[in-house]
């Protein structure tokens, strides 16, 4: 039963999917503080990226350790989008490699105000079992990526502080609104984060993670953006640098398909044991 | 190979149930499973006559198709388990632990052939876990299971799942051979069927309701189980050997978890008539995490829990969990090679005598999985339960390659 924790540990994380919230849409332009500003123009894009109604895609993992030597790690992800601000989005994530963990499977549902609920499949007895999803700065995965960079991505997680307008970094063409985030939620490991949103397509570029003796800890860069329907912004490389340890993950996204036509049914906790 | 084939024919018979897209359906084939080698060392010489001192080998095969059509509607899983051994004749053997087919409408499921089920949370046992019988030849700690032949059918509601089976056919628990270690003192009789008490013996059709589902942090599962017992009593034959007997018998069972901050707390019971006085057996504890351990990588996992069982042993078939403590710690590396140690012991808090079990894994490069298990005997007096085995302190290491 050494597997109970293996699994835990891989697939604690919800929704890998892609949209991180730290963009701004446009700066009004009457006078605010620059924490004002920075939680109005959070929670406008928060809502530009609403109504996608579900996504799946697959992914694949790379991990580097600090000699270079890479392990990786493919996974298929579905996303279905909860209407209700009150609740978060559900999610399923199921593991094809390595081998030996092919087949696992974590249910979240995510919450905002209480606990998220997570399941996870065991393939290899069939058991499903509820799991704690109190970890949050700990390793996704024995990735570069922590709990919290997947599941604390809602708006009022945060504080907010707009600091400056500059070129983007990835896309010197593109401006940049560049935001200080403080998070209010329990256990994080960062005293703080810098994010630069463009302001053409508000999509994060780029975050600066901050560890609780306020060192720079790592960088995530976000590359190689696609719109999907003309309407949703999906990133399809992510890679996170770990500036203290030199190990460094990059997660690579397939084509996403919206609108599968999933519905609550297929992420309840009894669609586990029919997956695999 | 007697033991598998009415496995084999429904696996062959659900092959072969026609899909009503098949024409638009093309789905996809997935195929994996695994080599092992593995070897046994016992550290003590052996306890009763006839039982090997000799290095235990093992190779084991288990390849996996699944499929599945493009809509996720049809489903069919094949998975032979395979195992030859050089000691103990018992255990070189063979088993479908999947071989089904699986129809997932909007409203119902429905599920022919051989499958595995899983229910309950605890970590010690698996009190209300009865679908499936234990090939306990596998392991000793009793978490392998016989593919179980069976119709399924479920259905998931908003306020929870709702699974009814029907087993027409009985598998009966894999025992040790006479050279094999880990037996009780007597040989187990291998060459005769076991007897039944129900007329029909193997082919009486057992029957089994389970609901499931969840309320806020609570997780709750009900069963209820009628037919033969998994578990069998053992009778004495003229030549000094245990023939195992499977009687009748009618089960409740409740599984329950809460889960909260770094805590689960987890409940199972049963409650059980037939082969013997009625009685009821419960398990209980939780398992406490602490996450990044000393600001490392490390979670560590610690685990309590409480066996209880109200049964007659002298009717009833014999357990050893009755009145006894299991307390484990769990340490998991978060590594890239998903390395994890599980250590812990179970002692009865009576008669002192106690199991001590070590796990440890990782994994070595894309596709090797190498681990370590220990299992230690200790303060087993004549008369106890685990004196039997007293001797039969065991390291055994394997080394998996999955495709």
């Amino acid at each position: 039963m050494t597997h109970h924790a293996k699994l835990s540990t891989l697939l604690r994380s919800a929704v890998l999917s892609g949209c991180f919230i730290f963009s701004l849409a446009a700066l009004p332009a009457y006078a605010m503080s620059d924490e004002e500003k920075g939680y109005e123009i959070a929670k406008k894009s928060d809502l530009s990226d609403s109504g996608f109604k579900d996504h799946k895609v697959s992914m694949k993992m790379i991990l580097r350790n600090a000699q270079g030597q890479e392990t990786t790690r493919d996974m298929r992800f579905s996303v279905k989008e909860v209407p209700n601000m009150d609740k978060g989005d559900k999610s399923l994530i199921i593991f094809d490699a390595p081998a030996d963990i092919a087949g696992m499977a974590l249910l979240s549902h995510t919450n905002i105000l209480e606990a998220d609920h997570q399941w996870l499949l065991f393939p290899e007895s069939g058991k499903v079992a509820r799991i704690s999803s109190k970890n949050k700065s700990g390793s996704f995965a024995g990735s570069e990526f922590a709990f919290e960079d997947f599941t604390s991505q809602e708006l009022n997680k945060y504080k907010y502080k707009f600091l400056r307008q500059e070129a983007c970094p990835n896309v010197p063409s593109l401006t940049c609104d560049v935001v200080e985030r403080f998070p209010l939620y329990e256990r994080s490991g960062y005293s703080r984060q810098i994010g630069w949103t463009d302001t053409q397509d508000f999509q994060t570029r780029k975050i600066e993670f901050y560890d609780r003796k306020n060192d720079l800890l790592k960088t995530l860069d976000f590359l190689k953006y696609k719109k999907y329907d003309d309407k949703y912004w999906r990133v399809h490389l992510m890679k996170m640098d770990n500036h203290q340890t030199k190990k460094s993950t990059d997660l690579v996204y397939d084509a996403y398909s919206f609108d599968n036509g999933l519905d609550d049914k297929d992420f309840v906790k009894g669609v586990l044991g029919t997956l695999y | 190979m007697k033991r598998i084939l009415p496995l084999t024919c429904l696996a062959a018979l659900a092959a072969f149930i026609p899909s009503p897209h098949e024409s638009a359906q093309a789905g996809t084939w997935r195929i994996g499973g695994y080599t092992a080698l593995e070897a046994r060392a016992f550290t003590q010489d052996h306890k009763w006559a006839a039982q090997s001192d000799n290095l235990d080998l093992s190779l084991i095969v288990t390849p996996e198709f699944r499929y599945k059509s493009d809509d996720r509607t049809h489903r069919i899983n094949f998975i032979p388990y395979l195992r030859a051994n050089n000691v103990d004749a018992e255990r070189s053997h063979g088993d479908l632990r999947e071989a089904f087919y699986m129809y997932r409408g909007d409203e119902i499921e429905l599920l022919a052939g051989a499958n595995k089920v899983f229910w309950g949370v605890t970590e010690s046992q698996h009190l209300v876990n009865i679908i499936n019988q234990t090939d306990l030849i596998e392991d000793p700690d009793q978490e392998d299971y016989l593919g179980q032949p069976m119709v399924q059918i479920a259905s998931q509601r908003d306020w929870g799942k709702i699974s009814a089976y029907l087993m027409p056919y009985f598998r009966e628990r894999t025992l040790t051979g006479e050279d094999g270690r880990l037996r009780a003192a007597l040989p187990y009789d291998t060459q005769s069927n076991p007897t039944y008490e129900s007329s029909a013996e193997e082919w009486h059709t057992d029957m089994a309701l389970r609901y499931s589902h969840y309320i806020g942090d609570f997780d709750i599962g009900l069963s209820y189980f009628s037919g033969t017992s998994r578990e069998p009593t053992f009778n004495i034959t003229p030549r000094g050997e245990l023939r195992p007997h499977y009687g009748l018998i009618n089960q409740f069972g409740l599984d329950l978890q809460y889960t909260t901050e770094s805590w689960l707390w987890k409940f199972e019971a049963i409650g059980r008539e037939g082969m013997g006085d009625k009685f009821a057996a419960a398990v209980g504890g939780f398992e406490y995490s602490f996450y990044q351990l000393f600001e490392s990588d490390l979670d560590l996992g610690l685990l309590l829990e409480y066996q209880y069982d109200g049964r007659d042993t002298s009717k009833s078939p014999i357990t050893t969990a009755n009145n006894d403590i299991f307390a484990a710690a769990r340490l998991a590396f978060n590594d890239t090679q998903d390395s994890e140690i599980l250590a812990g012991f179970t002692i009865d808090h009576e008669t002192q005598d106690s199991f001590i079990n070590l796990e440890a894994e990782t994994r070595l490069g894309d596709n090797y999985q190498i681990e370590l298990r220990a299992r230690f005997i200790v303060g087993a007096d004549q008369g106890e339960e685990l004196y039997d085995f007293a001797r039969d302190d065991y390291i055994q290491l394997r080394l998996a390659r999955y495709f």
